[in-house]
């Protein structure tokens, strides 16, 4: 895994100006993040509620500005949003008007594709994603799975060169949420897709990563590094082994001593903060 | 529990059948009885004057509701994209929702004179405003999410208009098209008594002018029948437009 990363990110500082009594004050949530992700890896960013990961997956698809740093996928800075990187939403957003095979074809309606190649491949990515005949379904009669396989088909189809998912499967139940990664494990095993997952849960980062970018709380800023050297393809077997456990137990401890390290009050307004 | 539409039925019948006792005890001017509406109803249709008349009513109704929705779903819809049109029309528009139409019609008149044009113009200024309130309403209504997926995907201005905001704006506009129908009914009604006498609401001045109450029902019936036919189908044409709505509807049913 050498060469141009996919996906590389230098030094992204991100700030949110809120209106307050003396005027309009900045709250640090993204700060010297610096970080690349090889063709076909599997790199979760895991850090604790409000550090800014999903700020970060905005950033990278183009929906946010930063203050300062930038984004280059395959060597060149990343432009507007565009579908060289698809986004797979936290709650699904699914369109509710349009039936699963309208929302999976929908990112390949906005590059262009014509019809019968749409309609094909979303066929395609339906099947993949175990919603043969469901197709004509509307969003709200469809459990949380399967409105969130939807919104993974409707990324996968539009073949994009990294799907960046922002905790995916947050909202759903656990045993739904297994299931999911199994299937998205699957799926990654079939199609080589480079993925950044954002998400706090620690069972599932060591589950479906290669490799594990542990963040510090608000400001946030990857300050640890963890290889999952589990055998692949992984299955329900590899969340009980004796080294799945060693794992966890690793990024767990970084991230209970990291983290409240860090959690220290950086709310302060305006201000920007060194350490 | 009979099943509902007997009761109905009865209901309507044990009506008629009173009507028809009391109606032929009384003096006929004052409120007739079904059996002579009935054979009014008959004549009217055999002079051709019912059908003249309904033609003319549903022409002015067509064409002022059409450029209402047209004008309304394209206003409303800037309004809802740019703050700054919206700002601006605002106030206008929230005056003029609150201003009964039958009180702009002497300007009307005066501006338009007594055809067919001030009556297309009182069917559209009725039908008008809910459109462009609920149009609005649907456009601002539009979730940031949900057009974040689409910019996500690296949807021009454009798209996003076609691909979210319209689509979202739909039930809405639909709700103020249901809103429309009536008002818009009125409006036709209200204008053929004050501009030139024409229509099925020419009939019903033209019949009580002349004391024939009978006659005077046939038109007054029509115009409930032809309100009931628009309304059901605009809430058919929601349903067809909506079908992501279905179980909301079963639901709330």
């Amino acid at each position: 895994m050498t060469g141009t990363p996919a996906l590389d990110v230098r030094d992204l500082r991100k700030i949110f100006f809120q209106p307050s009594p003396r005027g309009p004050a900045g709250l640090l949530v993204l700060d010297g993040v610096s970080f690349a992700v090889q063709e076909g890896e599997f790199v979760s960013a895991l850090g604790p509620s409000g550090c800014g990961k999903t700020t970060l997956a905005r950033i990278i698809v183009g929906l946010e500005d930063v203050a300062a740093g930038s984004v280059f996928v395959d060597g060149r800075p990343a432009g507007p949003p565009g579908p060289d990187r698809c986004l797979v939403f936290q709650n699904y957003a699914l369109l509710p008007w349009r039936t699963v095979l309208g929302n999976v074809e929908l990112a390949m309606e906005i590059q262009g594709i014509p019809r019968a190649e749409r309609r094909e491949r979303a066929r395609r990515y339906i099947e993949l994603v175990g919603l043969t005949g469901f197709e004509k379904r509307y969003p709200h009669q469809l459990s949380g799975g399967m409105q969130q396989r939807t919104g993974l088909a409707r990324a996968l189809a539009a073949e994009p060169r990294m799907l960046i998912m922002d905790e995916p499967f947050g909202a759903v139940d656990a045993q739904m949420r297994t299931l999911l990664q199994d299937e998205l494990l699957r799926i990654c095993d079939r199609m080589t897709v480079t993925v950044l997952f954002v998400t706090h849960s620690i069972d599932e980062a060591v589950y479906l990563s290669d490799r594990i970018l542990v963040f510090s709380a608000r400001p946030g800023r990857p300050v640890a590094e963890v290889a999952v050297d589990l055998p692949k393809p992984r299955g329900g077997g590899a969340r009980s082994s004796h080294r799945f456990i060693e794992i966890r137990k690793a990024v767990s401890d970084i991230l209970a001593e990291r983290t409240s390290y860090y959690r220290s009050d950086h709310e302060a307004s305006g201000g920007i903060h060194h350490d | 529990m009979r099943h509902p539409s007997v009761i109905r039925v009865a209901s309507v019948l044990a009506v008629l059948v009173a009507w028809e006792l009391y109606g032929r005890a009384l003096n006929p001017v004052f409120l007739s009885y079904p059996v002579a509406i009935a054979g009014a109803l008959v004549e009217l249709i055999g002079t051709g004057e019912l059908l003249t008349a309904t033609v003319q009513t549903l022409r002015s109704l067509v064409a002022g509701f059409g450029i209402a929705l047209l004008v309304g779903v394209g206003t409303g819809f800037l309004m809802g994209r740019y703050r700054l049109i919206s700002l601006t029309l605002d106030p206008f528009v929230t005056a003029l929702y609150n201003t009964p139409s039958v009180a702009l019609i002497p300007l009307i008149q005066l501006w338009f004179g007594l055809g067919v044009t001030a009556k297309v113009i009182i069917v559209g200024l009725s039908a008008f405003f809910p459109i462009v309130i609920n149009t609005y309403a649907g456009v601002h209504n539009t979730s940031q999410g949900l057009v974040d997926v689409v910019r996500a995907y690296g949807a021009t201005d454009r798209q996003i208009s076609t691909k979210v905001v319209l689509p979202n704006s739909v039930p809405f506009i639909m709700a103020g098209v249901r809103l429309a129908v009536g008002r818009a009914v009125i409006g036709v009604v209200t204008a053929e008594f004050f501009t030139a006498i024409t229509g099925l609401g020419g009939l019903v001045i033209v019949f009580s002018n002349a004391f024939a109450t009978a006659k005077l029902f046939v038109p007054v019936l029509t115009l409930v029948a032809l309100g009931l036919t628009l309304t059901s189908l605009a809430k058919w044409a929601e349903r067809r437009l909506t079908p992501w709505k279905e179980s909301e509807r079963a639901a709330t049913r």
